[in-house]
């Protein structure tokens, strides 16, 4: 039987996908976490840090509800004539940028603490306004935070499994990602391709931490990267 | 006439803010005062960086009050912290014309060429700041301030977090930027060193209050207040370089005064110094002396007395035609009595030593 590489080119698409509404939607939170004094701080870094305890089965569970036929968010993508998200990539994606949220908020929110109040303050009393100091000061020195954020966020999304079947299913070029596609081998006892698959993620997962660790133990000692 | 009005309230735990301050508009006005005295909490507020209730006109244009508070990115202001602060991830060249690009270009007036050959910093343009020592970084920090062409210079200790050498290395330059500029300069220190050298106005802080604010020859001469009552208490005096005597190695100045003689200056005749003389430098006598090695011999008018410990007492003279050039003296009380010491007596101060402000 020929190796199906269908489920790594999804597998890799979604976390693309996912990475890049990851960083849309992670930095303004990073970026509000790291300045705000407001009292919803804990609450909000709570909401964002929940599906780190939670079962990925819970997340999937409710996702499937609000976004089903008669859920809330259902309702809204059906009045915009989208159709409903379950068992489609979209609503793959919306999950996963839910579900990997913490792994980039939390080393870009990490970054911009570390900055601390003075670089922006300099900044500002050189003319810079508030989204100038952002552009121009605080991501730039936030650099190994952002390559962190977007490493984690990618192989993270990489390696889910529990969301992605309880929103996805298993339709394949659909949602038959890398994780779903090892489990419907080990099921039919197609060991065989279960091994090529999973010995490839071990690989996959070994390089990008690695490579991430070298990139920010250079960046730590003030080399170019 | 062009100045600074500050005022500000503000409480942050058990520290509370309560200045109510005008500044001369152009100069160095120093604000002085222990750590925890609110000299840096006052700065920041002028900045815009910490917003408390209060008022702020700068040379006419309102900044801060009631209604209105203009952000900091809006106030022409320079800024230089106590660390330099360089963005570490821009070169030296790109750090220093950050805020030069954000200002409209009429309203430049400093260009990087004049900056960069002033602070001697041409061979750095092309560095990091990781590979700056303490001093080329501050100057670096100070040409970067510079270059938004300020209304209003702002300096937080700009010299504490350096060793002596690179202090040395910096001050001639600040020097050169209070006589260079018509712009004021509001310089937060707690070394009298710095503010002997640099500063035209005093202004002393302490727990959040203002305790005296003024020239700086007479805030240092008031015998009511801290510095006076130092070991260390020294007198002002502005000076014009008269002659020079090569022959004994002396210079000789004049001051408001009268005439004094220092160690020989590489100074050309008719150039503007600064003297300090140590009180303790200072003694008086009733009548002219003439058979006495002390060259420098000015007639003065006892204006003030204070006793200073069990023994010791400060005296302010004043120098000059309407005794309006304040020097201190500290002499024994057994001496004031002898003499008959008492406000209103002519006398004549025989300064021992005249040092430069350098």
């Amino acid at each position: 039987m020929a190796f199906d590489w269908q489920p790594v080119w999804l597998t890799l698409k979604l976390a693309s996908v996912t990475t890049a509404f990851l960083l849309v939607v992670g930095t303004p939170i990073a970026w509000w976490l790291s300045q705000t004094r407001s009292r919803l701080k804990h609450p909000i870094s709570a909401v964002v840090a929940l599906p780190l305890v939670l079962p990925p089965t819970v997340l999937g569970f409710y996702l499937l509800i609000f976004l089903g036929p008669s859920g809330p968010g259902g309702q809204l993508t059906q009045a915009l004539g989208v159709g409903t998200l379950p068992f489609t990539f979209s609503g793959l994606v919306f999950a996963s940028v839910l579900y990997s949220l913490p792994f980039v908020v939390q080393p870009l929110q990490n970054a911009f603490e570390a900055l601390g109040r003075r670089p922006l303050e300099v900044a500002a009393t050189l003319r810079a306004s508030v989204w100038d100091r952002f552009i121009h000061v605080a991501v730039p020195l936030a650099r190994p935070g952002f390559l962190t954020a977007m490493v984690l966020g990618f192989a993270h999304t990489v390696g889910e499994f529990g969301v992605v079947l309880m929103i996805g299913g298993n339709i394949p070029g659909e949602t038959k990602v890398l994780s779903v596609a090892i489990y419907d081998h080990v099921e039919t006892l197609e060991y065989g391709q279960a091994h090529i698959l999973s010995a490839g993620m071990i690989g996959f997962a070994f390089l990008v931490l690695v490579t991430l660790y070298l990139v920010n133990g250079r960046i730590s000692r003030g080399e170019q990267v | 006439m062009s100045q600074i009005e500050a005022r500000f309230q503000a409480h942050m735990g058990a520290f509370k803010l309560d200045v109510d301050l005008q500044l001369p508009g152009r100069g160095v006005s120093a604000l002085f005062g222990h750590s925890g005295s609110g000299k840096t909490t006052l700065l920041r507020s002028i900045a815009g960086l910490e917003k408390f209730t209060g008022r702020l006109i700068v040379n006419g244009e309102v900044w801060q009050d009631e209604s209105c508070f203009l952000p900091v990115h809006r106030r022409p202001l320079g800024y230089v912290f106590q660390e330099a602060s360089l963005f570490p991830h821009l070169s030296v060249k790109k750090n220093l014309i950050f805020g030069l690009q954000r200002i409209p270009p009429t309203e430049c007036q400093i260009e990087l060429a004049q900056v960069v050959e002033w602070l001697g910093i041409a061979h750095l343009l092309d560095r990091k700041p990781l590979h700056l020592s303490g001093g080329e970084r501050q100057r670096v920090a100070i040409g970067r301030a510079l270059l938004t062409s300020p209304r209003l210079l702002l300096m937080d200790e700009p010299l504490s977090a350096l060793d002596d050498r690179s202090k040395q290395e910096i001050l001639p330059y600040l020097e050169r930027l209070h006589d260079a500029l018509s712009i004021p300069i509001i310089y937060v220190s707690h070394s009298i060193d710095e503010v002997a050298r640099l500063a035209d106005h005093l202004v002393l802080l302490e727990q959040g209050r203002v305790q005296a604010s003024g020239p700086i020859a007479e805030v240092m001469t008031r015998l009511d207040l801290s510095i006076a009552r130092g070991q260390e208490a020294e007198s002002i005096l502005e000076a014009t370089v008269a002659a020079h005597q090569p022959e004994f190695h002396l210079t000789q100045l004049d001051t408001a005064g009268g005439r004094v003689n220092t160690r020989l200056l590489d100074s050309a005749v008719g150039s503007r110094q600064r003297v300090r003389i140590h009180a303790r430098d200072v003694s008086i006598a009733l009548t002219p002396q003439t058979d006495c090695s002390i060259l420098n011999m000015l007639s003065a008018r006892v204006l003030e007395m204070a006793t200073m410990t069990e023994w010791q007492m400060l005296v302010r003279l004043g120098l000059g035609p309407d005794a309006s050039v304040p020097l201190l003296a500290r002499i024994t009380i057994k001496s004031c009595t002898q003499l008959g010491l008492e406000p209103g007596r002519e006398v004549f101060a025989q300064v021992k030593s005249v040092a430069l402000a350098e």
